[in-house]
């Protein structure tokens, strides 16, 4: 015989899973919903506070140069004057250099590591890659300073300006420490993302792609170009642009190869400045308060436009796998 | 007879066919590329930085350039101090965060949370450094420890939250079902049985997130600074291996160009050990389940 109680209870619908709420539980309950929803939230305010204070950081340099900032080459802490072109110029060339480099050989490396490497040897070679991501910048500084400027310098420079020297791209004086070594440094720094992302969207590309094609008696770099590639484009796109995201902020090891000379000049052997290495050089030794500022100032846009890369790389690679999670980091 | 190239002859097949071939050939040299640099780099590490390690490495302080001996003891001890300072800044936050996301958010919220966390990982290291400088060093009117350590720790919060996330998602709906029926009260269901049956994914989650910031140098050099003597204070400025390292390598005295490659291949150790550490306890998560 069933006592009332229990007949309550089981009249109720599954959906309604809490017939007892305990009492008690309910404070403690929502402290604790609320603490951890106020950590979550913290990610926001994070973004916020770092906005915030890199703009109240540089709000006299923004005053005082106002938009001309961006587009005046003159970096001048004895006159007070700066401008940040000289630092604009070489942050991008030189991840545009190093997505020149990485995007190719990562892209190459994720489709044989997916359409061709015998099972055994993809862990290994994965295992590899990830190694390489966990290298720090520093490292990769101090080997470039000591074992690849040296070895550029004293060969693959000279070769170039050998056989490639009419472009005015490799003219002029090797001195080792230049544009190209940061932009070959910072490509071997996110050949790891671009491999590792590559390699989960040619993933995702349905096998029935790659069976239709080789049922047509295509050949396997047909069936690459024609089923695989062709499908994963957009995909394989945002993993250069979430790359570039990852070059643009690169400081250490660029610091230490590029040179750091604030000026603009065609040849790849010349020295440069990045936006992210001249803060890191000057920051602690500005003098003037418009100087800080004008660091600061720096950090604004070089965040701004990291976000900005980041943000459009997530979108293509959300758009790419539908609401498939891919994991970033 | 056949000449249009569209037609299948046995000189456009084996002409495709060589095609393929040399794509495949070249796919094989990239993917070489890919990994040279690793061993390039621990080659080197190895090379030149096992005949500069000895005892006195990792028990003295640095010495001025010319003199023998010299160590770095203090910047090792500092980065251990700095990393556990992160953690206590990073941990509890990217935890409960993760929490949030994985057994209370809705759908939308979380979504747009991913995204502001995805973002965050994203903003350059540099930046941090200048941020936690206008927070911690410019009111107190000193680089210190703790600014180093909050930088660090900040740094930590996105990578913690999305692996804390990913692992409270795979404990089973039963568990939790399970126990709220026994009448435990939410949180307590939370803490007790999801956090801890996770609990070693969440472990390994704070170590990739270590491992991951150990290296870190640009968001302590504004904030940490760095130190040549012992740190006894954390309101002051503290020694890191990073720190070390970087100012050794743009010196011009090749003793301190040995003593760098002997601090990066210590570095490059500790970082590998956390690596290893990950490996074994995710192995052994494999395994239980």
């Amino acid at each position: 015989m069933l006592t009332p109680a229990t007949h309550v209870l089981m009249s109720q619908t599954p959906s309604s899973p809490d017939p007892l709420p305990a009492p008690s539980s309910k404070g403690p309950d929502l402290a604790f919903k609320w603490v951890a929803a106020f950590a979550a939230g913290m990610i926001v305010l994070l973004i916020v506070l770092v906005g915030w204070q890199l703009y109240a950081g540089s709000r006299m340099a923004i005053s005082q140069f106002g938009p001309s900032f961006l587009w005046s080459s003159q970096w001048d802490p004895v006159q007070d004057k700066y401008g940040a072109l000289p630092f604009i110029f070489g942050t991008l060339v030189s991840s545009l250099l190093a997505l020149l480099i990485a995007v190719p050989l990562g892209v190459a490396t994720a489709v044989f590591l997916t359409e061709l490497a015998p099972i055994k040897l993809r862990q290994p070679i994965v295992m590899a890659i990830e190694m390489l991501a966990a290298v720090p910048s520093v490292i990769f500084g101090l080997w470039g300073i000591f074992v690849l400027i040296p070895w550029l310098r004293d060969y693959l420079f000279v070769w170039l300006k050998h056989y490639f020297g009419f472009l005015p791209l490799f003219q002029g004086p090797i001195y080792g420490v230049s544009m190209l070594a940061a932009g070959i440094v910072v490509a071997i720094m996110i050949l790891p993302i671009i491999t590792s992302i590559s390699r989960e969207i040619l993933r995702s590309v349905p096998n029935l792609q790659r069976e239709a094609a080789y049922a047509l008696g295509a050949t396997r770099w047909e069936v690459l170009k024609i089923a695989v590639l062709n499908y994963a484009r957009r995909g394989l796109f945002g993993a250069a642009v979430l790359g570039l995201g990852r070059a643009l902020g690169e400081t250490m090891a660029v610091t230490m190869v590029i040179g750091n000379r604030p000026q603009i000049s065609a040849s790849l052997f010349a020295p440069g400045y990045t936006l992210a290495s001249v803060i890191a050089n000057e920051f602690t030794e500005a003098t003037s308060d418009l100087y800080l500022n004008s660091l600061f100032e720096l950090g604004l846009v070089l965040m701004g436009v990291a976000i900005l890369v980041n943000i459009a790389a997530q979108i293509m690679l959300k758009s790419m796998t539908g609401s498939g999670p891919i994991k970033v980091n | 007879m056949a000449t249009s190239p569209y037609l299948p002859t046995e000189k456009f097949a084996r002409w495709r066919k060589f095609k393929s071939s040399a794509v495949t050939a070249v796919l094989v040299v990239c993917a070489l590329a890919v990994i040279a640099p690793l061993f390039l780099v621990i080659y080197f590490l190895l090379v030149h930085g096992s005949s500069s390690i000895d005892w006195n490495f990792f028990t003295q302080l640095p010495k001025p350039t010319g003199e023998n001996g010299g160590g770095m003891a203090n910047a090792i001890v500092g980065t251990m101090a700095l990393l556990a300072m992160a953690s206590i800044v990073g941990v509890p936050l990217g935890v409960l965060g993760g929490i949030y996301l994985a057994e209370y958010g809705s759908d939308r919220a979380n979504d747009w949370l991913r995204f502001a966390a995805d973002v965050l990982n994203g903003v350059p290291s540099i930046v941090w450094g200048m941020v936690v400088y206008l927070i911690l060093v410019v009111p107190f009117k000193t680089f210190s420890a703790y600014a180093g350590g909050v930088a660090l720790g900040l740094m930590m919060v996105p990578l913690v939250m999305r692996t804390t996330e990913e692992v409270l998602i795979l404990v089973p709906q039963s568990y939790r079902e399970a126990a709220l029926a026994l009448g435990v009260a939410r949180w307590k269901v939370i803490m007790v049985i999801v956090v801890r049956t996770a609990l070693k994914g969440i472990a390994t989650g704070v170590i990739v997130a270590l491992a991951r910031i150990a290296g870190e140098t640009a968001p302590l050099l504004f904030t940490a600074l760095g130190n040549n003597f012992w740190n006894h204070n954390l309101k002051e400025p503290i020694a890191a291996l990073p720190l070390q390292i970087f100012a050794y390598a743009i010196s011009p005295y090749d003793d301190w160009h040995r003593q760098a490659w002997a601090g990066a291949l210590v570095l490059m150790g500790l970082i590998l050990a956390l690596n290893i550490t990950v490996r074994v306890l995710s192995r052994d998560r494999k395994h239980n389940h």
